[in-house]
């Protein structure tokens, strides 16, 4: 049971930093610049990616957490349950085509998840 | 850009976030089983990062989160969660291999379907909006 806790807290803040961080890149446009400092800058100067990484720290609490009472291959999977969220919600709020293979795809990979997690 | 650069380019980073998630998860595990353990103290926070595997992880998984980043600049969200979840495919089998966790068959079933879906999304184009 206290692993299910884990896993809700690691999905939601999950799905949050994905989504502030895939919002905010589309508005800077595509990076040419790969270097390292260049890429810590960028992430360092928005403040929408400086939240999303606040979340991702929260979510790898979490998950360090989630490691000491599970299985790496429980708490890999488990924490997948973002997966069909992130995608609806990309649909809906950063409003890409997500066409019929895409979701197809995704059910496939959303159902594999769920295997392995029985 | 040419739609097959963008292609190009965009499974090179979607390899390079694979490949650190994978390591970095891995070295994360062992770390948390061989050394000082997690009792939602500060102190033992601390301890546990010190652990060189989990320093090696945290360094993976922050170059992770940088590549990951720069392909989110060009890739869709819902191309690059499925695509990336082969991620999980290879963890499962660190896992099996390294870590001496047992992989029942469902979970294998599991593996197969993970591996199918990412094939398909991947066959999609990376960047639909705009």
């Amino acid at each position: 049971m206290n692993a299910w806790i884990y896993v809700a807290i690691i999905v939601v803040s999950t799905v949050v930093s994905d989504l502030l961080q895939s919002w905010e890149m589309k508005r800077q446009g595509e990076m040419t610049n790969f270097g390292i400092g260049h890429l810590l800058k960028t992430l360092l100067s928005k403040l929408p990616l400086i939240a999303s990484v606040v979340f991702l720290a929260v979510s790898f609490y979490a998950f360090l957490a989630l490691l000491q009472v599970a299985d790496l291959s429980f708490a890999v999977p488990a924490t997948a349950l973002s997966l069909v969220a992130e995608t609806i919600l990309a649909r809906l709020l950063l409003k890409e085509r997500v066409t019929a293979t895409r979701w197809a795809g995704t059910a496939l990979v959303a159902c594999g998840v769920y295997l392995i997690a029985l | 850009m040419s739609s097959n650069r963008l292609v190009r380019k965009t499974r090179l980073f979607a390899s390079i976030v694979v490949v650190t998630n994978v390591l970095g998860n891995f070295a994360l595990s062992w770390g948390m089983k061989h050394g000082a353990a997690l009792d939602g103290s500060p102190l033992s926070f601390v301890l546990v990062v010190f652990n060189p595997w989990v320093l090696v992880g945290i360094g993976l998984l922050a170059g992770w989160v940088l590549s990951r980043m720069a392909l989110l600049s060009w890739a869709d969200l819902s191309y690059v969660i499925p695509v990336t979840s082969v991620g999980f495919v290879l963890n499962a089998i660190m896992g099996a291999v390294f870590l001496d966790e047992k992989i029942s068959a469902l979970r294998w079933a599991g593996t197969v379907c993970i591996v199918g879906g990412t094939v398909l999304v991947g066959l999609t184009a990376p960047k639909t909006e705009r």
